[in-house]
Formats: C-alpha cells, sequence, structure tokens
C-alpha cells in the first residue's frame, strides 16, 4: 500500500463518526435519494446516485465497525480499499456532487449523505485524489490568497473603478471598524458592482466598514476540495485580519460555500471559536432593513424568480431574508415549484464550476433549472451568488435563453432611496 | 430428537437465547455508534439541535415534497410490509397468548381473516419490494447480498406462519418449529445486519435534523 493511500484509509477512517455510523447501519439501499440528485435526474444514470458515491467510505466503516466486515477482516477474506477505486470514485464525489444537500433532506432513515461527501472528499485529497482544477484553485488560494489568483493590487484597481462610479470611498484597513467586509474573487472580478452596491447601501445606513488588504478573500478551496488544514489556514487568515481590525462582526459575501466555511465550519478547522461574529450580507441588509435603514424606490415590474444558493439556504439556514429584501424591490416575485430549502442547485456548486473535467455534465445538470425556470416562463432570475451566478448564466447561454441574471446586493442598491423610504411607485427596470 | 422436543426447546431456550443475543447485540450496535462521539461544534448555534432532531424523526416518516414515483413506492410498501409484519405480530391471539404467558400482559386479538389480510399484505409487499430491486437500475446497483439476505428473513416468519394458520406444507408441530426457529433467527440477525436499522434509524434521522437545526434549518 503507497503511504498517500494509506494516508487516505486513514484520513476515512478519522471520519467515520457517531452520525456516520448510524446513517450507514440504517441505510436500507432505497434509492430514493438518486430522485433528489440533480445529476442523476439529468441523467438517471444510477451511478449517480448519492448514497454510491459513498461506496468506498461505507466498505471501510463495513470492514472497521460491524460484525461481519471484523469477521472477515479477520479471516482475511475482506477486500482492503484500493487506489483504482478510489480513483474510479473521484468523479463521482467531486465532478457529480456539488454538496448542495438536497439528498439529506429527502431520505426516508435521515442519512445526512452529503456530511459524509465531505469527510469522503478529505480522505480522497489525502489519498492524492481530487480533480486538477480544485487543485490548483486550492494551491492559489494558498499560495496567492484566491482561487482565482486575484492579488490586493487588482482589488485596489477594481476598488478605484467602483469609488469613481459611486463617488463614495471604499474604505479599507480601517481599525475599529464595526463590520470587516469579505468579498469572493468571482465578485472582484466578475461582479464588481457588488462592492459598489454595498458601499452606498453602508453609507445611507451609516455603517461603519471596512475591507482587508490582507484578507479579503472569503472564498475556501479547502472545504470544496476537503482538506481541513488548508481550509483551517485560510479561516485563520481572515480571523487574524478580524483581530488586527478589532472589528465586531464579519460579513460573509453573497458566495455561498464562503459562508459555509466562515459561518459554519470555520470555528471547528480552527478549533477555537471567534472572537467576532459572522454575518451573511443578507442577513445584515434584512436588519437594515427591519429597522428602516434600507428605504428603497420603485419596483421591478417584470415577473421575477430568486434562485437559492445551497450553500446560503438549505445548509446555511438563510432563507427568509433574501425573499424579505426581494420583495421590498420586485411587484411580481413568484417562486420556482422548488425553492427554499428544496431549491435545485445551478450545478456548479462544491467546486464542480473550479473543475473543468466535469464542464459537460455540469451544462447536462443545468437542465434542472432550465426546467424549473421554463415551468415559470421568468425573463429576470434574481440570486446572491456569485458562483451561482455564473453557472446560471453560462447554462442560460448554453441553452439560448433569454434570461437576465441579477445580483440581489446590486439589485436593492439601484433601487436605494436618498433619504426617507419613497412612495412605492412602479417602474421599468 | 422428536418434533415435540424441538418445538419444547425452540420455545424456551431457543426462544429466551435469541432473545439474549438480540437484546445484548442491539446495546452493543447502539452503544458502538454512540461512542463514536462527534466533535463538538464551536460555530454558534443558530437552533435547537435536540428540537430540530425531534422533529426530523417525526417529519421523515411521511410523504415530504417533490417525491417521485420511487418515493412513493418505497414508502407505501415499506409501510405495508413494517405494518403487516408488526400487526402480525402483536395481534394473533397465539402471539398474544405467548406473551400472556411471560409477561402476564395480554390485549385483544384482531379476527383470524384480519390477520390473514396483514400477513398476506406484508408478504405481497415484500414481494413488490423485491421484485422493484431487480427491476430498478438505481436499487440494483445499491443493492449486495445483506438486502437480499434480510428480506428472506423477514419474509420467512410470515410465509411459515401463514401455512401453519392453514395447516399447510408440514405437519402442524413441525410446521410450529420450523416458524419460531425463523422468527428467532430473525431476532439474532437484527443487530448483526442492516435489519438493525429499526432502532438505528431514529439515531440517523436525529443526526441528520439535529445537524441541519443547528443552523436554523428544518431537515
Amino acid at each position: 500500500m503507497s503511504v498517500s493511500l494509506e494516508r487516505g484509509i486513514q484520513t476515512l477512517k478519522e471520519h467515520i463518526d457517531a452520525p456516520v455510523a448510524s446513517f450507514f447501519t440504517t441505510c436500507v439501499h432505497c434509492g430514493m435519494c438518486a430522485d433528489a440528485c440533480l445529476f442523476y435526474t439529468e441523467t438517471k444514470d444510477p451511478k449517480y446516485t448519492p448514497i454510491y458515491k459513498l461506496k468506498p467510505l461505507r466498505r471501510l466503516w463495513h470492514q472497521e465497525y460491524t460484525f461481519w466486515g471484523k469477521l472477515a477482516a479477520k479471516l482475511g477474506f475482506s477486500k482492503p480499499l484500493t487506489a483504482e477505486e478510489l480513483k474510479e470514485w473521484e468523479p463521482l464525489v467531486y465532478d457529480s456532487c456539488t454538496m448542495c444537500g438536497r439528498c439529506s433532506m429527502t431520505c426516508p432513515v435521515g442519512n445526512d449523505i452529503v456530511y459524509m461527501i465531505r469527510k469522503m472528499r478529505e480522505g480522497m485529497v489525502a489519498a492524492g485524489f481530487a480533480p486538477e482544477g480544485l487543485k490548483s484553485a486550492t494551491e492559489r488560494a494558498i499560495t496567492i490568497g484566491s482561487p482565482m489568483g486575484v492579488k490586493f493590487p487588482a482589488l485596489k484597481n477594481q476598488i478605484k473603478h467602483v469609488e469613481a462610479d459611486i463617488g463614495l470611498k471604499i474604505p479599507v484597513d480601517v481599525r475599529g471598524a464595526e463590520y470587516m467586509a469579505l468579498l469572493s474573487s468571482m465578485e472582484i472580478m466578475n461582479f464588481p458592482e457588488y462592492i459598489g452596491a454595498i458601499a452606498k447601501i453602508f453609507d445611507q445606513a451609516d455603517i461603519r466598514w471596512t475591507l482587508a488588504s490582507d484578507a479579503f478573500e472569503a472564498t475556501n478551496s479547502g472545504i470544496q476540495i476537503g482538506s481541513s488544514d488548508l481550509a483551517a489556514e485560510l479561516v485563520e487568515r481572515v480571523v487574524a485580519a478580524a483581530e488586527r481590525l478589532k472589528v465586531n462582526y464579519v460579513i460573509s459575501p453573497e458566495c455561498g460555500h464562503a459562508y459555509t466555511a466562515l459561518r459554519w465550519e470555520g470555528p471547528n478547522l480552527i478549533g477555537r471559536p471567534y472572537p467576532f461574529k459572522v454575518i451573511h450580507i443578507l442577513e445584515l441588509l434584512d436588519q437594515l432593513r427591519s429597522q428602516d435603514k434600507l428605504p428603497v424606490t420603485g419596483k421591478i415590474k417584470e415577473r421575477l424568480t430568486f434562485h437559492d444558493p445551497c450553500q446560503i439556504v438549505r445548509r446555511g439556514g438563510v432563507i427568509e431574508e433574501p425573499r424579505r429584501l426581494l420583495e421590498m424591490v420586485a411587484e411580481d416575485f413568484a417562486e420556482m415549484e422548488d425553492h427554499g430549502i428544496m431549491n435545485w442547485c445551478c450545478g456548479g456548486g462544491g467546486g464542480v464550476s473550479t473543475n473543468e473535467r466535469a464542464a459537460t455534465l455540469k451544462l447536462t445538470a443545468f437542465n434542472r433549472k432550465r426546467h424549473q425556470l421554463e415551468a415559470l416562463g421568468v425573463n429576470t432570475l434574481v440570486t446572491v451568488c456569485a458562483n451561482c451566478r455564473i453557472t446560471l448564466e453560462e447554462g442560460l447561454e448554453f441553452n439560448n435563453m433569454d434570461v437576465a441574471v441579477l445580483g440581489l446586493a446590486e439589485t436593492l442598491a439601484e433601487h436605494l432611496a436618498e433619504q426617507s423610504p419613497a412612495p412605492t411607485t412602479t417602474q421599468t427596470h | 430428537m422428536t418434533s415435540t422436543e424441538w418445538l419444547i426447546w425452540v420455545r424456551g431456550p431457543g426462544l429466551q437465547l435469541s432473545l439474549g443475543i438480540f437484546i445484548l447485540g442491539m446495546t452493543y450496535r447502539i452503544m458502538q455508534t454512540y461512542f463514536l462521539g462527534r466533535a463538538k461544534n464551536l460555530a454558534e448555534p443558530r437552533g435547537s439541535q435536540w428540537l430540530h432532531g425531534m422533529k426530523t424523526i417525526w417529519w421523515r416518516s411521511f410523504f415530504h415534497p417533490g417525491m417521485t414515483i420511487r418515493g412513493y413506492f418505497t414508502i407505501i410498501s415499506g409501510y405495508t410490509f413494517h405494518l403487516g409484519f408488526i400487526i402480525t405480530l402483536l395481534f394473533l391471539d397465539q402471539h398474544i397468548e405467548l406473551f400472556r404467558s411471560w409477561t402476564g400482559l395480554s390485549w385483544p386479538a384482531l379476527p383470524p381473516i384480519v390477520i390473514t389480510i396483514t400477513a398476506v399484505l406484508g408478504i405481497a409487499a415484500l414481494v413488490a419490494v423485491l421484485v422493484d430491486r431487480f427491476a430498478d437500475p438505481v436499487r440494483y446497483l445499491l443493492s449486495d447480498y445483506q438486502d437480499y439476505l434480510c428480506w428472506v428473513l423477514t419474509v420467512l416468519p410470515l410465509v411459515t406462519g401463514l401455512l401453519l394458520v392453514y395447516k399447510m406444507w408440514l405437519p402442524y408441530t413441525s410446521l410450529l418449529v420450523v416458524h419460531i426457529i425463523s422468527f428467532e433467527i430473525l431476532l439474532v440477525a437484527i443487530p448483526f445486519t442492516k435489519l438493525s436499522h429499526v432502532f438505528t434509524i431514529f439515531i440517523a434521522r436525529w443526526y441528520n435534523g439535529a445537524i441541519a437545526g443547528y443552523k436554523g434549518v428544518q431537515s
């Protein structure tokens, strides 16, 4: 057995905890999770059944923790996990799983399948099996500070443009600010209007905030590839900057997995609670709304819908906030049939969009969203995750669909009233 | 040993032995799972783990939104054979008599025709599940030897019991021995096979609900 395989198997063993054991013990192989996974529903290939993607981990659990498994191992009948098997499973664990967690919501016996996929990835990467795209993104995140290779000078340049556009100064490295905002590289490079949007809203609401020049990146390739060590290092950078600037809150940007990384995994990755609170930008905007500090004027007349980013909504718990915010500026907000905690993923989460090998499969999986949008007949789609946004735009373009994708923060900023709330006159967006 | 001597053994020491293995085995299985533990969550919670866990135990017992034909079939056939088995086990007058002789507790039995119906429905649902396991490419791919073994172990007490009621196949005493042994094998197998899901389902559902509930999501 090679050293890396041994390390991978050891890592997998260490990740078998009480929930994992109870899930595998309880699974009755009913296959209902298949119908919850867009990779199965859009291909009808049984290998994309979520619980099947965990077969190597299940085999290891069986060998280590069951009567028959242990007996077979003692008698020499047990077939140990091999590098070939892990290699064969790599595309199932990475390419065909966005870690959206929809399967975990539908399993009749209660298996949290994505909880186990997250653990399975730890073993896979420890054994050396992970997609090249994710490996290089993680390497860039560690060495450069961003999975897309964005350094502070690039952000500074974008900030200059944004400041010129909105006529406001973007605060950087302000000690003692109340909030430290984070960004995703995708927002910096593809959707810099997000920076301008929050700057305008915060200025109006009199929020004391700042960016950190040494920790502006919120995304965390470490949790996508499944390396807790690397994920912890990325979280530590944010924590160090927040401590240096003595902020009370760190604002997670619209990006979905960044929220999971910062809010839910972060303290566990670094092994201690934060000395600050993590708040999602939507939670903060919704607080401002409830305090009448987010006055808007006019509403979008066209029918529109909202795409729930899985890591913010189903896996993050920020469910009603985007809806309350969207209602402020949308005259005809229609929900897709499956929405909220039962939404369908865009197809690009969990590192799939970073994984070039999965590009074709990702577009096939997008058909689920296409059907949802066609059923609703909308031409405007609002979302709150830069990665979802780029995946949706790709899918829409590929399918020649005339649907505009908007970011919620920018949409709110566009409707921001100067002083007090304006009367609800309608205007075309 | 004559069939009568066998009957004495299976109703006495055999049953005690199988019950003992069942109780000790299941206790070990649950303890083994529990003591694997899980890391303390250091993130600030948004919701109650306990409450959401309990709610998930309850809500996963029903149909849920977005369910497909596979889902409806699974839930309906699952309930049919589980209820068919449990009603037959608990409400046949001979079974109640056996419970009464051990514990002194008894309750009204259901008429034999009702029990026949529950047993037949249970067997029919099990047959449907087995056919589907071969016919559905997803289930076929997922299935391993335990799925088929557990199916046999579950259907045998129902089939032998039905034959017993209608006095078919073997002489009564011999068939009664086979029937009781089939149940005892099932009892012994529960802790050592995936049949243990009859207990661990509550643990799995609770963890699922607790993990999501910590983040303020009802799963």
